[in-house]
């Protein structure tokens, strides 16, 4: 969509309007300054997502809808995760973010601040995995999606 | 050749350079340059009126009778607010506007300043779209944009907030000639491998049925209508705001369908086997219960410039997206270039049926009656104006029985608020049909509670001498609210009665206008006769009528086509 003040609002209105959901929703320039990209995530019944996909092709300011679940796709979400890290648990908390191909990229003598990218549902498998009671703060990025292969989104 | 104008100057030249010769609207302090600006040029006139509702409703009854952007000007804050109820009403129908609002100046955006509202926020989900012009060097593109944006596609009202301060400042003034925007792409011309479709299911068709709506209207698309229709031999049915779409004198037309539609229009929408929708959405006042009208099967074809409305409330066969009146052009050609015509029998038996079912006569009503009957008043109504009359309406039962016995043939002559359903509309809309079709006649058919809610704009219409006649049907009831009283809760007439009406007569009168009191049927065709005499002057004409009076037929709120109340 085009990269202008008030594009973001009319999206997230026209949701909440129409009463359809947003699971996640993540937006930034691209490397046309005059263009933002967004990926959203939401669910409903075929009949609902053709309307969803309809309405914001209406919005002036979107240039192009596409449905990445129609197709192969790739998403990845960024998820960073502070948890509390004492004795016998620091050993067992980097092996797991081992296993889940994560970091710890802040440490101090009591936590561990983890960064974990994947698909949402690696991110929600790395939380259920991990003691919850550990869990001090996590701040998700919500989705963000390309096609597989050589196909590209071109306006 | 680089003379710098200020954005007030811009602001009117681009008006002037989009041909607007009247806009509606309403001064205070942000946007007291532009009226600066207004007062000294004779090119673009401005209308003043009494509140700002009224403003933007006389812009939208000037562009729905003349198919031209209608434009208001309205100054920040309570300007803005009060002028919501008019784009909402625009936005619900489609009605291509522009409305230039003033804004506190950008220095003080988001401080609370005096007259502030964030007035793209509060109009965004009214408006096809909206625009704050931060920065002088968007004001004339910006605008240019505005009437592109409301006058294609899907029609709709579009607002440009204008911060003082960019009215002030100064730059070359340059309109651009064409405007093209990658994110927006109206122009569609229809699937022509769905229209080959479409015309192998018209022709095998036993029981067709032509619905059509305001986008008809809205695309001027009446004349390949009609030839389409007229070419197949199918009936036909408009909705309320799809009236004049067909012409209704026309022996193929089965009057208006939905809620207070006629029993043939109905049936046949029921029981038809091919449906050819043309710019209209299946409304909920128009097929009620969407799944008892699921209940028979039958084909639907769906002809929309917007695909969003396809497939929104009820499942079609074959959707053509695609400008209407090249779609229909598209289906006339190729139905007469095939051998191919409707199986002549089967038609004929469908319009038998179709007969039987008009002979019910669903829209009588008692003529011998010595109280005056409001259906009565309507028909004299389109008698004494051979059918020719604009007339614009307000919401309530006279806004039906307009609609049920006014009998247009013309497009755009028939403008009510079907969307939104606003009362006050009616008589500030006719202003702006006046001032857009200034030697023509223009009744606005009215109720005695709904008039009160723009009642102000009887001086507006003074100060610019607008003809109107204003058909005022008193049952001293707000009627449909007291008809669903009676049907649905148990003839508990809460607040729906109207108690200390104004004598309309003095009130017209001090505002400087013709008033007529009527009271009894056989005074009804002499009293129009009348006010359609005095070519000059607004008459105000207050019909008292039955009291006890209900629309019908009628399709309960959350039933069936075929499950309508007859009289
Ligand atoms: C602004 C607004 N408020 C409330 C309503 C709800 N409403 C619909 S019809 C009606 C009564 C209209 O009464 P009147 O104008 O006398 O017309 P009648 O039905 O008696 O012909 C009301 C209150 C509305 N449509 N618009
Ligand atoms: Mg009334």
């Amino acid at each position: 969509m085009e990269n202008e003040a008030g594009a973001l609002s009319r999206v997230a209105g026209l949701f909440s309007a129409r009463g359809y959901n947003i699971e996640s929703l993540s937006v930034a320039p691209t490397e046309d300054p005059t263009l933002s990209r967004m990926t959203l995530v939401t669910t409903g019944s075929d009949d609902v997502i053709e309307q969803v996909t309809k309405h914001l092709n209406k919005l002036i300011e979107v240039v192009k809808v596409i449905d990445l679940s129609d197709g192969n796709h790739i998403e990845r979400e960024l998820m960073l995760v502070k948890v509390r890290a004492i004795g016998p648990d620091r050993e067992e908390i980097k092996r797991l973010v081992e296993i889940f191909r994560g970091c710890i990229i802040d440490v101090t003598d009591k936590s561990y601040t983890i960064e974990l990218t994947g698909t949402s549902l690696k991110l929600d498998a790395f939380l259920d995995a991990i003691e919850k009671s550990a869990v001090l703060e996590t701040v998700r990025t919500g989705a963000s999606g390309i096609g597989r292969g050589d196909w590209v989104l071109k306006v | 050749m680089s003379v710098e104008l200020t954005g007030a100057e811009i602001t009117i030249r681009c008006l002037q350079e989009e041909g607007v010769d009247c806009i509606f609207g309403y001064p205070g302090g942000a946007v007291l340059f532009l009226y600066d600006e207004l007062f000294k040029q004779d090119k673009v006139r401005h209308i003043l009126v009494r509140h700002e509702q009224a403003a933007v409703h006389a812009a939208d009854g000037y562009a729905r009778s003349s198919n031209k952007v209608g434009v208001a000007l309205v100054t920040s804050g309570p300007g803005v607010t009060n002028a919501v109820t008019g784009i909402a009403t625009a936005y619900m129908d489609s009605i291509p506007l522009v409305v230039i609002s003033g804004q506190v100046p950008t220095s003080a955006i988001g401080l609370d300043a005096f007259q502030e509202v964030d007035t793209v926020g509060i109009t965004r989900p009214c408006v096809k779209h909206n625009f704050l012009v931060s920065d002088i060097s968007e004001l004339a593109t910006t605008i240019k944009k505005a009437f592109y944006i409301a006058a294609t596609g899907r029609p709709g009202p579009v607002l440009v907030d204008i911060p003082k301060d960019v009215t002030q400042q100064k730059m070359v003034f340059a309109y651009p000639e064409k405007i093209s925007m990658r994110s927006y792409n109206p122009v569609v011309k229809g699937n022509l491998k769905q229209i080959k479709k479409a015309v192998e299911l018209i022709l095998s068709a036993k029981r067709p049925v032509f619905y059509t709506g305001g986008g008809v209207i809205l695309s001027d698309a009446a004349k390949q209508l009609t030839e389409l229709v007229k070419l197949l031999e199918y009936p036909c049915t408009n909705t309320l705001m799809g009236l004049g779409g067909y012409p209704a004198t026309d022996k193929q037309f089965i009057g208006m369908l939905g809620m207070h539609g006629t029993y043939e229009a109905n049936m046949a929408m029921q029981y038809c086997d091919v449906l050819i929708a043309v710019g209209a959405r299946f409304d909920d006042r128009v097929i009620g219960n969407p799944k008892h009208f699921s209940n028979e099967s039958r084909k639907i074809i769906h002809i929309d410039i917007d695909p969003s409305s396809i497939s929104k409330r009820v499942k079609v066969d074959i959707p053509i997206v695609g400008n209407v009146p090249d779609v229909l052009k598209e289906l006339i050609k190729l139905l007469k270039s095939t051998k191919e015509a409707p199986d002549q029998t089967t038609l004929g038996e469908w319009w038998k049926q179709i007969e039987l079912w008009r002979d019910r006569d669903c829209l009588k009503y008692d003529r011998q009656s010595s109280i005056i009957k409001p259906q009565m008043v309507v028909e004299k109504l389109y008698e004494i104006t051979r059918g020719d009359a604009f007339i614009t309406s307000d919401v309530g039962q006279h806004q039906m029985w307009a609609a049920q016995f006014y009998k247009f043939d013309k497009p755009r002559r028939w403008i009510n608020s079907g969307g939104l359903g606003t009362m006050g509309f009616g008589m500030p809309a006719a202003m702006g049909v006046q001032l857009a079709n200034l030697k023509s006649k223009v009744a606005c058919i009215t109720g005695e509670a709904s008039i009160q809610m723009c009642i102000q704009e009887l001086s507006t219409c003074k100060q610019y001498k607008l003809p109107l006649k204003i058909i005022n049907l008193n049952n001293r009831y707000m009627g449909m609210v007291r008809q669903w009283q009676e049907f649905f809760h148990g003839n508990r007439y809460a607040e729906s009665y109207m108690d200390a009406l104004p004598d309309f007569i003095k009130l017209a009168e001090s505002y400087g206008h013709v008033g007529i009191k009527i009271e009894r049927p056989e005074d009804v065709e002499g009293a129009l006769k009348e006010a359609f005499k005095l070519k000059d002057q607004l008459v105000f004409l207050d019909f008292i009528t039955d009291q006890t009076e209900n629309v019908f037929p009628m399709v309960p709120g959350g039933k069936g086509l075929s499950e309508m109340i007859l009289v």
